[in-house]
């Protein structure tokens, strides 16, 4: 520790060229600083080391993991938790490590074969995590610091347990971090950099990574948030030098906003494009998107709706699935049963047939739309097409019946209409059974209906009601399925209320025999309905963005309030028959002296804005730029990447908080520098200062030593060394009773 | 006061001239004071790179006092257009049942329970009670008749409210752009809204939140204008009664909460320039700190906690409300059971108890004669949380190896001691096991188990006091418990899901693996019987103020956040608001009722957004040209502070009370926007005042002039006669509706999403 940190040598390098018209010899001159490349190889040993025990799922790798497989076989997925970068990365450490996908993804600690590549799955994160220590280096000279202070930071990040644990799996934080730390060293580069054009480069880097970052995981975007502040803020000061021309201004400006903002945007939405790109095959997850978009995969329903016929005519036989923004689908449905006579709470009903929303394919989701002025129920040559504003009837294909309204309550949202299939009971009780087809997204009056790309709103005539999902579920005698109704509301346009046609075929068959064996029998016409990528993009990410994760409890859960004191731990994986284990658990002395940092930081600027407001300058003015970077980077970044999640929602884990410490844990050296530098005076001062600095720094090193056992799940330990380790009371640490 | 104006007024244009000869002549010997000032401010600008214009103080020589026709003008139409038609319809609208009913509440003084604070309902309740109203109309659902019921009272205080909203936003614009073109042109807006009109015109908190939201901030823009004479008689006025308005705002809607935070951003700003200022010595700053502490911190907090006692006060007698509250809240309240009870203060072996759950509004444990069904875990007896009283929800306490007898004082029940719990009624034992419970299935089933006593040691459970260490007592209403399950470790809980049919729509009670302690895995004593010990008065066991005051802000938040949209219903987004998407049916639905719907008026709707992306145009290049430093004559510069310091407080009040909306999960409706729709059409009047004012940039001086008139005449036709053609939104529409033929709306509904 004590040898000097900006030990560099110089290296000359001449290379002869064959090329007489170039200078001879050529020379190359690198400077390598060696304590650089000393965090970065450390960084790599403490990461990739036995990179592949334990040869077994830990913790998310059973979330990520499903992903990756279905990337490997290219199945489509919707997965809310975040943009799909990040798993694509996974995904292509996956096929370096050439991993074919097959392996069920069912529980945390099973064993993977031996035929699977395991390094090849936790070979990227791992070396984004290990990267994190160089680039912790870096960020720090870039904010002002000197090489001590920078090494101070990475030797932190270096021995973080937490990242590290974090970094070691088939996780995305330390990608994420990665990123962060990543755009903020290539802003900073940017902006000291002298007026080269070259330097732009590196505002393209940092833009990247911001995209990066953001495409990673959602929380991503308050760093670029930040980034953009800093960068608007530095923008403002370049407008206000009034030597600088108008016109350089204009054009740095315009540069700027280009890099910062239409680049981030452009590569976000490029990733998205490869992600559509690669996922070409129908799965598990189609249902939550639009019969347009689940066409456009190859299997599931572009196998059904291929070659179906594009305009809806008299005489179609079709299946109606409801638009509402639900998760799971449903289709307009009905079945040789009744609405009861009387409900539980007394009201009576129509007792005609029941329609309801059913969530699976059926026989009994076809209905036949006819001419009220005709009888016939096939399709003429050539098909006359339903338009707009048109009047049809809508007859249920294996009871023919009439889908029909009427004032009568409907069973589980009495202020709306039932809808029924019409019986004529002989009770005064009118048919009406006429609906008009309102088009909502048609371009032209006289549009046609389209096969799946028409949004339908079906009004019945006699009541100006249109036909809705209410959202309510039918009690037994309507055997669980989704209530349909018909709603007086002209609510302008809500995805209850909107229905498209999803299989559909030509009807040709004049009795209902026929009928009924044609129905059952699969679609078969030819066409193909396209959709362009932005359409597929827009509403991927609007489904992603909308889909509810389920509120769940879990055992490892936390609130963001206990990771500030890290009362809170993760079990990552337990060995199946030893005390072996593998956890979150972080650094607890780096934890406690980057808080105190946090505060001292806090108090000292609240002290220096205090004092300088009274025109007292305790320092510097380079130093008090260099202390408000410091503050604006570190500080900043931990508030952007720690605040949002008081608000969210979702199930909160200890892993969340691994992008704000890391920014954090920064500030600790550059607040030792300045006190350092500024509090202490005389020499035995600085010395303390010195020796507390290195006993910190060890105490961090033991720290990091005594919990490595549970940071890389080996060795094992015994059940009192277990113990011994349990430094907060909260800590879930397992052991077996021997 | 009057006096005191034109004082001002007088001191205001001196130092004007003062200032603005500086600015020319700056090479001339200046006073001392003021060369300080500006050789700091040049040096802090040198230094931080940044100009700090929000340090310059500049009161501009255009600076107009209000002129008395005009206020007159505005009062005289804002009271003329809120109190038109008043008591029609003459039936309940929308909300009125709900703040109607709360008012007749405070009259009968029966406690009742809201997730809003209660000042806005005292005021309602007060002014029935003044006008002659007795509290007797039921306010059962919207659209019944108030028949001979005296409730003009109730929607007057509100409309009388309402109609100040324009006078005050006359007298801030007029302040913060000091010409009275702007200020009228925001009145006007507001005085021809139909939406203002409308929410102002019924018994709503809205009018009343909005009053005192106007009132801080007219109050808070009336004190900055008071710096020359720190610590006057005026200065100290307007201190105390922003004061007075944020702790009225806050407390009729916790909404208030943002106009408290626009006051404090500016009180901060304030007093860092004061800081900054090195003609005032610390022991001056510390001074100008004390008085805003207690202006604006102490004197409302005061008030706001005075709010509550008389809401305590008021309401001593039970009512609705009691459910929501705990049982040791509810021993405060006559007629409720727990009111003046006495029963064993300790809870001991061999005592009859109810177990409550401390969940907001959880039920009493509870099991009866009925047994889980087929599929649903083990076939045994069930075992639910039911809210109401019942002899079902009695159960007894046990040692595990218990006989039936016991000894003469009996012993008491101690942190973490192992009892059995017997149902009194059943004698089946609360019992768990490894089951899927019926509705949480990550959670073990609850059930009652074995008869007289008999059972196994599945039967067992460890009590534990929150909180508390081994050998704690556990005190009756006040100790909050744990039952953890002894063979498996899961936790007693309940999870507010309601069971099926089988189950009597109860709410569920399960066994919880998971041992975070939250309200659902908490449990109180609430009755406790034991005749072998002395009882005592419960009377001990009340709470004092500051407890339920800290109960009810507990149990009004936690409803607040427990307002969620259901997924069927369409619930209103925030982006919906400033385009004016849709309104809200205050009353009728078809063709033959009279029918009132909650719409702003459009024309001014949409202006005031246009504003909103004017503003921001004309800000930066306002604030491009002064950091470039472009030259500009003074009226110009003059507009650019006005722009940049009148308009951005105004934006910050727009923002507030907009922006946190977005990051609610409660359902949200259409009128919370108003109270941001003030700010913006505030920022309507001085903006596009400003734009018109700044005709000459590309016009010579004659025909300048004559846009600007031309331009004030266009906006204020239209903003009337858009009124005109919009006025029976609010006045109240009968007839066919706007799409079908012969409509008095014909042709308005310009959104498919109005349904008027």
């Amino acid at each position: 520790m004590s040898k000097e940190p900006t030990s560099s040598i110089l290296l000359q390098a001449g290379t002869m060229l064959g090329l007489s018209s170039l200078k001879f010899p050529p020379v190359v001159k690198t400077e390598i600083n060696l304590v650089l490349v000393l965090v970065t190889v450390l960084g790599f040993w403490t990461r990739l080391r036995n990179l592949s025990y334990p040869r077994a799922v830990v913790f998310d790798e059973v979330y990520y993991g499903q992903f990756v497989s279905l990337y490997m076989k290219r199945v489509f997925f919707v997965d809310e938790s975040g943009p799909p970068l990040g798993h694509m990365i996974l995904a292509f450490g996956a096929y370096l490590g050439g991993f074919d996908g097959n392996f069920p993804w069912n529980r945390i600690g099973a064993e993977y074969p031996s035929s699977m590549s395991v390094w090849g799955l936790r070979l990227l994160p791992a070396v984004c995590g290990a990267l994190c220590v160089p680039l912790a280096y870096l960020l720090q000279l870039e904010l002002g610091s000197s090489h001590y202070a920078a090494l101070g930071a990475s030797l932190l990040i270096l021995m973080e347990n937490s990242l590290i644990v974090q970094s070691r799996f088939m996780l995305l934080e330390s990608v994420l971090i990665f990123f962060q730390l990543l755009s903020f060293f290539s802003y900073w580069r940017f902006y000291n950099a002298s007026n080269s054009c070259s330097r732009y480069l590196w505002l393209i880097v940092a833009a990247s990574s911001c995209a990066g970052a953001v495409g990673v995981k959602y929380v991503g975007v308050f760093t670029y948030l930040l980034l953009l502040g800093i960068a608007s803020v530095h923008t403002w000061q370049l407008i206000g030098q009034r030597a600088v021309s108008h016109l350089r201004v204009f054009v740095e400006c315009g540069c700027r906003a280009v890099c910062l903002v239409v680049l981030p945007v452009l590569l976000y939405v490029f990733c998205f494009y490869v992600h559509l790109t690669v996922l070409r095959h129908s799965g598990p997850h189609d249902q939550l998107m639009s019969s347009a978009f689940q066409a456009s995969l190859e299997g599931g329903l572009s196998r059904i709706t291929r070659g179906q016929p594009l305009e809806v005519a008299y005489g179609s036989q079709v299946t109606l699935r409801s638009s509402a923004s639900q998760t799971i689908p449903c289709w307009l449905h009905s079945h040789k049963a009744n609405y009861p006579i009387r409900y539980e709470d007394g009201r009576g009903s129509s007792h005609q047939q029941q329609v309801t929303c059913y969530p699976f394919k059926d026989v009994n989701n076809w209905w036949i739309i006819k001419d009220p002025g005709r009888q016939e129920l096939v399709v003429n040559t050539p098909p006359r097409p339903v338009r707009h504003g048109d009047v049809i009837q809508l007859l249920h294909g294996m009871t023919s019946r009439f889908l029909n309204s009427h004032d009568v309550a409907a069973p589980m949202s009495p202020h709306a209409q039932e809808v029924s299939g019409y019986i004529d009971f002989n009770v005064s009780m009118v048919m009406q059974n006429l609906w008009r087809v309102d088009i909502s997204n048609r371009e032209a009056e006289s549009e046609v209906w389209k096969t799946i790309v028409s949004d339908v709103r079906l009004v019945h005539v006699n009541t100006s009601a249109a036909l809705k999902l209410s959202g309510g579920t039918l009690p037994e005698w309507g055997f669980g399925q989704l209530e349909v109704v018909a709603d007086r509301v002209s609510r302008a346009h809500h995805s209850s209320l909107v229905w498209n046609v999803e299989e559909h075929r030509y009807g040709t068959s004049h009795e209902q025999k026929e009928r009924e064996v044609e129905l059952h029998s699969p679609t078969h016409i030819d066409v193909h309905p396209n959709i362009s990528f932005l359409s597929k993009f827009i509403e991927l990410q609007r489904k992603m963005l909308t889909v509810k994760q389920e509120e769940s409890e879990h055992k490892y859960s936390s609130c963001p309030l206990e990771w500030i004191s890290m009362t809170t731990n993760i079990v990552y994986w337990l060995h199946h028959s030893t005390n072996a284990q593998i956890h979150l658990i972080g650094n607890l002395v780096s934890w406690g002296m980057a808080n105190l940092s946090l505060a001292a930081y806090q108090l000292l600027a609240l002290w220096y804005l205090l004092r300088r407001r009274r025109a007292i300058r305790d320092i510097p003015e380079a130093s008090w730029c260099q202390f408000q970077r410091v503050g604006v980077v570190c500080v900043g970044g931990w508030l952007v990447n720690f605040l949002p999640f008081f608000l969210m929602e979702n199930t909160l884990f200890l892993y969340h908080y691994l992008p704000a410490y890391t920014f954090l844990l920064q500030l600790l050296p550059a607040v030792l520098e300045h006190a350092h530098t500024h509090l202490l005076s005389g020499k035995s001062q600085h010395r303390a200062g010195c020796v507390s600095a290195f006993a910190g720094l060890y105490s961090v090193y033991l720290c990091y030593k005594s919990f490595s056992p549970l940071t890389y799940g080996s060795p094992e330990m015994s059940a009192n060394q277990l113990q011994a380790l349990r430094w907060q009371p909260s800590w879930d640490i397992l052991y077996r009773r021997p | 006061m009057a006096k005191d104006e034109e004082d001002l007024t007088a001191l205001r244009q001196r130092k004007t001239c003062l200032i603005s000869e500086n600015k020319q002549t700056l090479h001339t010997p200046l006073p001392e004071a003021q060369s300080n000032r500006l050789e700091n401010e040049d040096d802090k600008q040198a230094s931080n790179g940044t100009s700090c214009w929000t340090e310059r103080s500049i009161t501009p020589p255009g600076a107009q006092p209000p002129n008395t026709i005009l206020v007159l003008l505005v009062l005289g139409l804002s009271f003329a257009t809120r109190f038109y038609k008043l008591a029609e319809p003459p039936h309940i609208c929308w909300d009125e049942t709900h703040f109607g009913k709360m008012g007749s509440y405070y009259i009968n003084r029966t406690f009742f329970f809201d997730v809003h604070p209660p000042l806005g309902k005292i005021l309602i309740g007060l002014a029935g009670y003044m006008t002659g109203y007795d509290g007797t109309f039921p306010f059962v659902k919207p659209g019944d008749k108030y028949g001979h019921h005296n409730y003009w009272g109730m929607r007057g205080f509100c409309a009388a409210l309402g109609s100040s909203l324009p006078v005050f936003a006359y007298f801030i614009v007029l302040e913060l752009s000091h010409s009275n073109s702007a200020a009228l042109i925001a009145a006007a807006l507001l005085i021809f809204d139909t939406g203002s009109i409308t929410i102002s015109q019924y018994i709503l908190l809205d009018p009343i939140l909005m009053f005192f939201i106007m009132g801080a901030v007219l109050s808070m823009v009336k004190f900055n204008q008071q710096k020359s004479r720190p610590f006057g008689a005026s200065w100290w006025l307007w201190l105390l009664l922003t004061g007075v308005n944020l702790s009225g705002a806050i407390g009729v809607k916790f909404v208030g909460l943002f106009v408290i935070l626009l006051v404090g951003l500016n009180t901060a700003g304030d007093l860092w320039a004061l800081l900054g200022d090195l003609q005032l010595s610390l022991v001056d700053v510390a001074k100008h700190l004390l008085a805003r502490v207690t202006g604006l911190i102490l004197l409302p907090l005061l008030l706001y906690v005075t709010v509550f006692a008389v809401h305590f006060a008021v309401l001593n007698k039970s009512g609705p409300g009691d459910g929501f509250f705990s049982s040791a809240f509810q021993s405060r309240l006559i007629g409720n059971n727990l009111h003046n009870a006495s029963m064993p203060k300790y809870l001991a072996y061999g005592s009859t108890i109810t177990v409550k759950n401390l969940r907001i509004a959880g039920g009493y444990l509870h099991s009866h004669w009925h047994l889980y069904p087929e599929g649903v875990g083990a076939k045994q007896q069930q075992v639910t949380a039911y809210l109401h009283k019942d002899y079902n929800n009695l159960w007894l306490v046990h040692k595990p190896d218990d006989g039936q007898d016991h000894p003469k004082t009996p012993e008491l029940v101690r942190h973490g001691d192992i009892v059995r719990l017997e149902h009194k009624e059943t004698t089946r034992n609360l019992h768990s096991h490894l089951q899927e419970a019926p509705m949480t299935r990550k959670h073990s089933q609850v059930t009652g188990y074995g008869i007289n006593g008999s059972g196994d040691s599945n039967d067992l459970w460890r009590l534990e006091v929150c909180g508390g260490r081994r050998g704690d007592p556990v005190k009756v209403l006040r100790s909050k418990v744990r039952f953890l399950h002894v063979a498996t470790g899961c936790v007693l809980y309940s999870s507010g899901k309601t069971l099926p049919k089988w189950g009597w729509e109860q709410v569920e009670v399960t066994c919880s693996p998971y041992l975070k302690e939250t309200p659902n895995s908490q449990w109180n004593i609430e009755d406790h019987i034991n005749p072998k010990l002395p009882n005592i008065s419960l009377s001990v066991l009340k709470p004092h103020f500051l407890e339920i005051l800290l109960e009810s802000h507990i149990v009004m938040i936690r409803g607040n956040s427990g307002l969620k949209p259901k997924d069927s219903e369409i619930n209103s987004r925030p982006w919906h608001w400033p385009i004016n998407y849709q309104g809200l049916r205050f009353s009728g639905v078809n063709e033959t009722e009279y029918r009132v719907y909650l719409l702003g008026n459009p024309v001014t709707w949409w202006l005031n957004l246009a504003c909103l992306g004017l503003y921001a145009v004309m800000v930066a290049v306002a604030s491009i040209a002064l950091q470039r430093d472009v030259h500009l004559g003074q009226k110009r510069r003059e507009h650019c502070w006005v722009l940049m310091r009148g308009g951005g407080q105004l934006v910050l009040g727009w923002l507030l009370h907009y922006a946190p909306f977005y990051t609610m999960g409660r359902i949200l409706y259409y009128h919370h926007y108003f109270p941001a729709m003030l700010f913006s059409s505030m920022l309507t009047g001085l903006t596009l005042d400003t734009l018109l004012h700044s005709a000459d940039l590309f016009l010579s001086p004659p025909r300048a002039d004559w846009l600007l008139r031309l331009g004030q005449m266009a906006l204020l036709f239209s903003v009337l006669y858009s009124f005109y053609i919009f006025h029976p939104l609010s006045y109240g529409m009968r007839g066919p509706l706007a799409h079908e033929p012969g409509s008095a709306m014909a042709g308005l509904k310009w959104m498919d999403s109005w349904e008027f």
